[in-house]
């Protein structure tokens, strides 16, 4: 059954990534869910990340009492797994969770009141009209989305630790800047490229592939959330082995 | 013209149609009759490409459709124009969208054409002034007729409605019957017609196939039909209370 639907994926983002037919109309489809995802995603993102590193900030504080180790390392813990791990699978999956429901709902209603019919039968590729601007989108907003949620847990960190007394600004900011290697940024920017492709293409495919009504949309909906999740954590642990 | 040759399809152990043969000629309305399950939108399907035939061969003009790839249809599914049972308009598209979606896809027009080439389109089925209105502010009615604009945008040389007037009430149903008859005659298009509303087989059915239980049980003229002897398509025809009267006075 996995093999089937591995097969079947990989059979529609072939008709994905066929030329369009005209690429004016794509770019603007591009425009429009670029903006949907970005705009439409840019409040939660804020919000999950800024609180991500307040908690984060207390957390570590409480593990790390001790006269021997600096406080500054609470601010630079926090850098780290932010960049590495939080922002990006956080963002990840919560992203699954708004655009990929999203997008699967979007398609699957297309699909069973037969407009993907009505595209197919005016000779438009449909896999790649529908398909193609979301994953473009997909790529060059998430990795954006996912700095901004780094910066907002940091800056959260900051809050959090000042707020509660956990640690110091002036502290918190040495630990930040502390021993700073830029190639943790490059695999959390890897790691958002290949959770936007995850993200929009499966989705996609959930949304493509259903048959029935409106309850079998809502069913796809939530595989897609189910089966993107997993892929996403799956992704991660094989980025994370491949590149640190 | 349409021809149909030995079309058989099956969803697994369900042999759905069995080997159905037929021609659809040029400025003409041809219509696929049957009862619930008779396999008609099956074969409007197989004959579009959206199924594909087990056996068999659709041929558009001698060109074997079954027989090409996605891009080899391109430039006949061009020439298809298709109303859905449900109009299938594109719901995040306005009516003047929708009906320049093709032109905006596959034609080098100007805006202005364009929207020249909507406007008339709409005035072609009585929606003039709707442009900016979308599908979810439409009558049932209005969904159709803007489907049919939508399907006639690119002067299709071939047209398929699935069951046109299905939940519509007489009035509209004749309107849709009428633009359907209509626009064949000017366009001089192959239309064929999934229905198994009487209104329009008396209407509006030059050519009639008659579907039963997946097979082809009888073809020919709605003033055929009124005469034939054939108990399976009678039992169609004449299950309405207002069929049977208007048999019961042309025998009178």
């Amino acid at each position: 059954m996995i093999f089937h639907h591995i097969g079947a994926y990989l059979i529609l983002l072939k008709a994905v990534f066929k030329k369009p037919e005209k690429g004016r109309i794509y770019w603007k489809e591009t425009i429009l869910t670029m903006t949907d995802i970005g705009i439409g995603s840019l409040g939660l993102i804020v919000i999950i990340s800024t609180f991500i590193g307040a908690v984060m900030t207390m957390q570590i504080a409480f593990q790390m009492v001790s006269d021997l180790i600096p406080n500054s390392i609470i601010g630079s813990i926090n850098r780290d797994s932010n960049i590495l791990e939080l922002g990006p699978t956080i963002s990840g999956l919560v992203l699954m969770g708004k655009i990929g429901s999203s997008i699967s709902s979007q398609i699957g209603s297309m699909r069973v009141t037969e407009q993907i019919d009505a595209l197919e039968i005016m000779g438009i590729n449909a896999p790649g009209y529908l398909i193609l601007p979301k994953i473009l989108a997909g790529v060059t907003m998430i990795p954006m989305l996912v700095i901004i949620a780094i910066v907002c847990a940091l800056v959260g960190g900051l809050l959090g630790g000042s707020l509660s007394g956990a640690v110091t600004p002036a502290d918190y900011i040495l630990g930040i800047q502390d021993n700073f290697n830029g190639f943790t940024v490059t695999v959390a920017l890897v790691k958002a490229v290949v959770f936007g492709f995850i993200i929009t293409s499966v989705s996609a495919y959930k949304g493509y592939k259903v048959k029935g009504g409106a309850l079998e949309v809502g069913q796809a909906s939530t595989e897609a959330v189910v089966v993107g999740c997993i892929t996403i954590l799956a992704a991660d642990y094989v980025i994370t082995a491949l590149m640190l | 013209m349409i021809e149909i040759e030995n079309i058989n399809k099956s969803f697994g152990e369900n042999h759905v149609l069995k080997g159905i043969s037929a021609n659809f000629e040029p400025g003409k309305v041809s219509l696929i009759i049957g009862g619930s399950g008779s396999g008609k939108s099956t074969l409007l399907k197989c004959i579009v490409g959206l199924h594909h035939p087990e056996k068999g061969k659709v041929l558009f003009d001698n060109s074997d459709f079954t027989r090409m790839n996605f891009e080899e249809r391109v430039p006949i599914r061009k020439e298809i124009g298709m109303l859905f049972q449900n109009s299938a308009l594109f719901d995040s598209m306005t009516v003047e969208q929708n009906i320049m979606f093709s032109l905006d896809m596959f034609t080098d027009m100007s805006k202005a054409e364009k929207l020249d080439r909507a406007n008339h389109c709409l005035e072609q089925v009585n929606l003039e002034g709707r442009n900016k209105l979308f599908p979810a502010e439409l009558s049932g009615g209005m969904k159709k007729r803007v489907g049919i604009a939508r399907a006639i945008s690119m002067n299709p040389k071939y047209l398929f409605c699935d069951e046109p007037n299905s939940g519509l009430d007489p009035e509209t149903s004749i309107v849709i019957d009428e633009l359907v008859l209509k626009i064949t005659q000017e366009l001089k298009c192959t239309t064929v017609v999934v229905t198994h509303d009487m209104n329009s087989v008396m209407g509006i059915g030059e050519y009639i196939l008659f579907l039963y239980q997946g097979q082809k049980f009888w073809e020919g003229s709605n003033k055929d039909m009124m005469r034939s002897d054939v108990e399976e398509l009678n039992n169609f025809v004449f299950a309405s209370p207002l069929m049977k009267s208007a048999k019961a006075s042309m025998g009178q």
